[in-house]
């Protein structure tokens, strides 16, 4: 997501940027695709207002006629705008001295709750954390049991009502608060330093269910209070933090179902009228399919940066360094073969689902961000490549017709297949020695460059990739 | 270092997305050859199927548990409303209030359509129209401006025919598909309670979401509440072997109804559409009929509802949809563009997480409470 509204900002981009002079005309024809590309992304229309007459002042205070590239100029005003609006740094949990942490999960029916819970707890795992779920979602039918498989998929256990019976304060079946109070004594009791609190989805507008959720915090005394918000959200998502915030003091939002092609301007507007970060945001079904969120990454990735550095953090994080930059010497100096590229493939496939990582990397042409990459059709590339002898592996060019075949035989594709895999391998590595090469006499050039702001280093051209 | 593993991932990444594209177009050709064989054992999972540390639950049998509950008089549309709207605030309440037709009258009608999710091409269609509408007939007081509007808006979601198709003599599947946590399963619950209480029809539910963690649970418990049947295939299993196993059970029993659920998915996951589609063409074999699929959408949708109700129409022949959660603040504006572009009829309104919260659209009532 995200990905339209910056293609619709590159192209207003490209358009002002071209201009020698700018008439208030041709900025005001501007602002209004600008308006319209937000309300698109589902930009609440009272953020959107704001936005435009912010940009608008500054134009005019800017002076534009007497500026020597007035496009770049309105480029750089929108930038910083959008920039405050999304930006700031990530949110940094400050777990409580005294453990456990908690925090509680509310927001609107079907937005994802459940499903975030057990990513929460899998990503506080992964921080070095202890934590328990809560399965405080008593009203909607099977929802402490999907809970449950989810938490044993996360490998965290799961408290429910019916596991508290044993405890000096028993909550009723369907009690909620009760459930949460005497879990968070559980919690202490197992020490467990992260206590995750699902709770049942639920309207703004539902008194009683908001006093529900209001006991639920007061008892459970959270240190992190998130709103859940589904990426597709319209107009309402503004109102709805609102209520929520009123009656819960949100910490911040988490976002899911970003893998999606909405534009996610839901998350901008909550973001600006609450004041509060995006904390998390959820990419896809798997568990691993989330991650922290970083404010300022996402304009860039808007503005047409995309997000490099997201990408690298979770390569640090999931990849073994000392392999895979072996691998990148190999590959910059035309040395990589299949045997590496096998090695690599399953390096990168711990990071998460393909989709999600290009979606990461700038320049990666549409419609290979839009192709959906299963793992199952990974899994097929790799077969393709275990079907083929080490020296094949090494040597592709010794591959011929009947080798191929015979590759083709053991992996369960065509013949095609086999030779659309050899081919693309091969005009990847060519590209990348191109590469290599220019990157590093560019190096020699700017070796004072400053540290700091990571912006995407070019990358090859991918244009060609697809046919 | 960093940018060294950015090349490889940017390498792996590119080999992989290259070839898929050619692996993608056998693979799909592939699944077309299932047409003629029998759903069940031998299809690949299109998804990952999860790691189900827990052995997955027995197949249950008809609906147990206790008695169904007492069936109710279904709510109104209004009723429902009342706590959370009074009529005419906002945006248009400042057009009745203004006396005069002027450029703050278009700038607040703008605004009253945006603010519900209408979008923006249908408003600026809309506003067009009206302006037209203003000067030919003279048009002076705001009252009789928003009047036209509705009237406009209501015309814009014209159908004859809002029902439920059903054809006796042979079991009809009604299949239900949408995005992720829309309320396909709980709409399934609302309608078997109607079909079987009101319609006197007998149902077997298909739990057809073989992916979501204990989503079959879930509707069992539904199958219970509204006296149906069901049918349940193991977890992570083929979602279309479930819904032939219930077509089977409906025909050889002689019941009227299969209501098949299925797992949510992203419209934009090509595989998972795929999947649908097959889902679809095992249900419509004979002796079983498909004559409804339902898109269910979520009142909070915003503009990204059309690119699902677009991809979900292509994908499973969509004959009507469902909007649901229209009992809270979102007004679920994006319908009118999705019945006008699309052609699709909205037949039912969820208003409610209980049995009896489900309402036939009214397109009056639903332009009412859009700017109240
Ligand atoms: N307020 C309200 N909640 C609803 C409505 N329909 C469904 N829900 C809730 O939305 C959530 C998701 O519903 P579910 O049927 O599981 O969605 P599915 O994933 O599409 O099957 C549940 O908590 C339901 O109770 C409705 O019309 N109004
Ligand atoms: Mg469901």
């Amino acid at each position: 997501m995200f990905d339209a509204l910056s293609d619709r900002f590159e192209g207003i981009f490209s358009r002002l940027r071209s201009r020698g002079s700018l008439s208030s005309a041709v900025v005001d024809e501007a602002l209004a695709e600008i308006r319209v590309a937000l309300l698109d992304a589902d930009v609440n229309i009272k953020v959107v207002r704001a936005f435009v007459e912010r940009v608008r002042e500054r134009c005019v205070g800017a002076d534009l006629a007497r500026s020597i590239s007035p496009g770049q100029q309105v480029v750089k005003i929108v930038a910083e705008e959008m920039t405050a609006i999304l930006g700031g740094t990530p949110l940094k949990i400050a777990y409580a001295s005294r453990p456990p942490t908690v925090v509680l999960l509310a927001g609107l029916q079907g937005s994802g709750k459940t499903t975030t819970a057990a990513k929460l707890a899998r990503w506080f795992r992964q921080q070095g954390r202890n934590p328990l779920l809560v399965a405080a979602d008593l009203q909607r039918p099977a929802a402490v049991e999907q809970l449950r498989v989810l938490g044993s998929q996360a490998g965290v256990s799961v408290v429910s009502a019916s596991d508290l019976l044993e405890r000096p304060d028993p909550p009723a079946p369907d009690d909620p608060v009760g459930t949460s109070r005497a879990a968070l004594a559980e919690a202490r009791r197992l020490g467990r330093d992260v206590v995750i609190v699902d709770t049942a989805g639920r309207l703004a507008i539902d008194a009683e269910m908001m006093d529900q959720v209001r006991r639920i915090a007061e008892v459970s005394a959270p240190d992190y209070t998130f709103l859940v918000i589904d990426a597709m959200t319209g107009q309402d998502a503004v109102a709805t933090a609102e209520a929520f915030h009123a009656v819960l003091e949100l910490d911040g939002v988490i976002l899911t179902k970003l893998d999606g092609d909405a534009r996610g301007g839901a998350a901008l507007s909550v973001k600006e009228v609450l004041g509060r970060p995006i904390a998390f945001a959820s990419t896809g079904e798997r568990l691993d399919d989330f991650d922290a969120f970083h404010p300022d990454r996402m304009a860039d990735r808007i503005l047409g940066m995309g997000d490099v550095l997201s990408l690298i953090e979770k390569a640090e994080r999931e990849m073994d360094a000392d392999v895979t930059a072996k691998a990148a010497t190999r590959l910059q100096e035309g040395r990589f073969t299949l045997e590496d590229f096998l090695e690599q493939m399953q390096q990168v496939r711990k990071m998460g689902s393909f989709s999600g990582m290009l979606s990461l990397l700038p320049g990666v042409p549409k419609e290979v961000r839009d192709a959906q990459i299963d793992d199952r059709d990974i899994s097929r590339v790799e077969a393709v490549i275990r079907s083929m002898t080490l020296d094949e592996r090494r040597n592709p060019a010794i591959i011929d017709g009947s080798r191929r075949s015979r590759i083709a035989a053991g992996s369960g594709v065509e013949t095609s297949d086999v030779n659309k895999l050899l081919q693309q391998f091969r005009e990847m590595q060519r590209m990348m020695r191109g590469f290599g090469a220019a990157r590093r006499s560019a190096r020699k050039g700017k070796k004072g460059k400053k540290g700091g702001r990571v912006t995407a280093p070019s990358l090859p051209d991918f244009s060609g990739m697809l046919k | 270092m960093a940018f060294v593993i950015l090349i490889v991932v940017l390498f792996v990444a590119a080999v992989a997305a290259g070839a898929f594209v050619g692996v993608r177009v056998r693979s799909r050709r592939a699944r077309g050859d299932l047409e003629g064989t029998p759903p069940g054992e031998k299809a690949p999972p299109t998804r990952p199927p999860p790691p189900a540390p827990e052995p997955a639950p027995e197949p249950a049998g008809e609906a147990l548990g206790e008695g169904p509950l007492p069936v109710g008089e279904a709510p109104s549309l209004r009723s429902r409303l009342g706590k959370a709207r009074n009529l005419l605030s906002g945006y248009v309440g400042g057009v009745l209030a203004r006396g005069t037709i002027d450029a703050s009258t278009w700038d607040d009608l703008e605004e009253a359509l945006l603010g519900v999710d209408v979008g923006v091409a249908t408003t600026d269609v809309l506003l067009a129209e009206l302006r037209g509408l203003v000067k030919a007939e003279r048009i002076k007081d705001p009252a009789r401006l928003t009047d036209v509007l509705k009237e406009r808006l209501v015309d814009e979601m014209r159908f004859d025919d809002r029902s439920l198709h059903f054809e006796p003599g042979v079991p009809n599947v009604w299949l239900f598909v949408g995005v992720n946590g829309v309320g396909k399963t709980t709409t399934i619950g609302k309608i078997a309670r109607r079909q079987v209480a009101d319609e006197r029809r007998t149902v077997v539910m298909a739990a057809g979401d073989t992916f979501r963690a204990a989503a079959a649970d879930q509707l069992e418990l539904w199958a219970q509440r509204v006296d149906a049947e069901i049918v349940r295939g193991a977890e992570g299993g083929d979602p279309s072997a479930v819904v032939f196993d219930a077509v089977q059970r409906a025909a050889a029993r002689g019941r009227d109804l299969v209501l098949a659920d299925t797992a949510g998915r992203l419209h934009t996951r090509i595989n998972l559409m795929e999947e649908l589609k097959k889902i679809r063409r095992v249900a419509d074999r004979p002796p079983a009929k498909v004559s409804e699929t339902l898109l269910v959408i979520d009142a909070t949708t915003g503009q990204n509802g059309l690119a699902q109700a677009r991809q979900f129409a292509d994908a499973a022949g969509v004959t009507g949809v469902v909007l649901t959660k229209l009992d809270g603040t979102a007004r679920g504006g994006i319908v009118v563009a999705i019945q006008r572009d699309l052609g699709l009829p909205v037949k039912l309104v969820g208003i409610g997480e209980g049995p009896e919260d489900l309402i036939p659209f009214d397109p009056e009532e639903f332009v009412e409470a859009l700017f109240s």
